[in-house]
């Protein structure tokens, strides 16, 4: 049983379709990266399965026990989180906000989780620190400890490693990998960086506007555009 | 000193322009951390010109003020709200564009009608004789409802300002929340524009967000850090003007100002 089906979606940004005929199907505990070259509909895509951009045509339908209300969603930063004045412990809580339903403030279990999420994630001893003051890798963690408590099923991560130098980099696939294991969280993850993508992923999408591969790491590696691709960016 | 305090609230009018002052001052500092922190803060600038255009029409046309400018401004707030959506560079000219015309039809209206005189600088300075007894009441109860929203919906505009996108993703209805800000900016200003100046209430919005942001670390201390700072300036200013004889609305900026200058001192040196 599916978690997530794509049938034929296409879907628009600035009027200009860049993104058709995208179909799969997504299992429980599946790793699914989604690479391509820049401008190529990975980022739109995965608005798209966030409903955050409205389809041209095609549906998503999610499997049971899942809504898309419920995507531990890891963004790219935008330039207005760089001086955004608020402490670690705020972010993290505000990834409950699928949980107030008509309610105006958090509970005591919405703090409890945030809590959980922040020891789970080595940032705890962060809490009171204001996010503004915190390294790239760190703030990254954050971010993700934001999406955990938005989430029980899915994450979903926009080029997560964007702006991190390598050994951070290494840190957080490191953590990614481990969360996957521990929580058997199915994960949705945007790459550039393709050897991870290769390494990690279970099911793997080739976006150039239109889907031109969907499979295996294994079977991508094995064809002429996994090999193309693979070859042209082993240095990176 | 308290004599001083005494002397100033036996005149009625400067108690209502205190007690509705100081809810405009509470109620602007908090929506300004908001609309600073989403680059907002020209909308709070064209809203009140706006404000300015429509007092004019009003009184030409011998309707009461508020009621007239509360809704104008209102959509006004909704209009340049959608402005600013589509694209930022657009929507800052667009923003220019429409403080402006407003401006320039208000001086118009009023040159036809009553001329340029008093009133008019008093609309584009505040006045602190401007506020009647039914002013009052609307005002007061305008004011609680901007305070008693904000705290309702705190953790929504938290997590809408912080982050849209993760926001909209996880199921808030971000557009319905910029609008609530946009709504309760607009009834801020237009409260507030009577005693601070069309020119000068802006500052009452932008001020103590960015003071606060000097020092303070988490969105809930700058929240309340502002709050005290706009309340406290609103009062030294108004104290000030009444002893030197200055104009309220300016002593208030100026008191903002300088508390700025402060805070920014004090965040320079922890820093270093």
């Amino acid at each position: 049983m599916p978690i997530l089906t794509l049938r034929g979606v296409s879907a628009a940004y600035d009027h200009h379709t860049v993104l058709s005929g995208v179909t799969f199907a997504l299992q429980e505990g599946d790793t699914l990266a989604i690479v391509g070259p820049n401008g190529s509909g990975k980022s739109t895509l995965a608005k798209a399965i966030l409903g955050l951009l409205p389809l041209q045509s095609g549906s998503i339908s999610w499997g049971e026990g899942i809504s898309p209300r419920q995507i531990g969603y890891l963004a790219q930063q935008t330039q207005i989180q760089k001086d955004f004045p608020a402490s670690v412990q705020e972010v993290v809580l505000s990834g409950r906000l699928n949980h107030l339903g008509r309610r105006p403030f958090f509970s005591r279990e919405d703090r409890r989780a945030a809590q959980k999420n922040m020891v789970r994630l080595g940032i705890d001893a962060l809490a009171k620190r204001s996010y503004r003051d915190l390294s790239g890798g760190q703030q990254q963690r954050v971010l993700l400890a934001r999406a955990l408590c938005a989430t029980e099923k899915l994450l979903l991560l926009d080029e997560p490693a964007t702006g991190l130098d390598p050994l951070v980099t290494a840190e957080l696939y490191q953590l990614i990998d481990s969360l996957k294991k521990e929580k058997g969280l199915s994960i949705i993850m945007v790459t550039h960086d393709i050897a991870y993508a290769v390494s990690s992923a279970t099911k793997l999408l080739h976006l150039e506007e239109k889907p031109l591969f969907f499979g295996t790491p294994e079977e991508y590696r094995r064809s002429e555009l996994g090999r193309r691709f693979l070859g042209g960016e082993s240095h990176a | 000193m308290l004599e001083l305090f005494a002397d100033l609230f036996s005149y009625s009018f400067m108690s209502r322009a205190m007690i509705v002052g100081v809810l405009v001052a509470l109620c602007s500092a908090l929506l300004g951390v908001s609309l600073v922190l989403k680059r907002y803060s020209m909308i709070g600038d064209g809203l009140s010109h706006v404000g300015f255009g429509a007092l004019s029409v009003a009184v030409a046309m011998n309707v009461a003020p508020l009621q007239v400018s509360i809704p104008v401004v209102v959509i006004a707030a909704f209009l340049l709200l959608r402005i600013n959506s589509d694209s930022r560079i657009k929507g800052d000219a667009a923003i220019a564009l429409i403080s402006s015309s407003a401006l320039a039809i208000g001086v118009i209206v009023t040159s036809l009608t009553t001329g340029l005189n008093a009133d008019v600088h008093n609309y584009l300075f505040g006045s602190i004789l401007a506020m009647s007894e039914s002013d009052v009441v609307l005002s007061i109860s305008l004011s609680v409802l901007v305070l008693l929203l904000f705290i309702v919906f705190y953790h929504r505009l938290f997590a809408v300002t912080f982050d849209e996108s993760f926001a909209r993703a996880t199921g808030t209805r971000c557009s319905v929340y910029n609008m609530l800000l946009a709504l309760l900016t607009a009834i801020t200003i237009v409260v507030g524009m009577r005693i601070m100046g069309a020119m000068l209430i802006s500052s009452l919005v932008i001020f103590p967000a960015l003071t606060s942001m000097r020092v303070c670390r988490s969105f809930r201390g700058v929240i309340l850090c502002s709050a005290v700072i706009s309340v406290l300036c609103f009062f030294l200013g108004m104290f000030a003007s009444y002893v030197f004889s200055t104009p309220a609305g300016a002593s208030v900026v100026v008191v903002n100002l300088a508390a700025f200058l402060l805070f920014s001192l004090v965040g320079k040196c922890r820093r270093a």
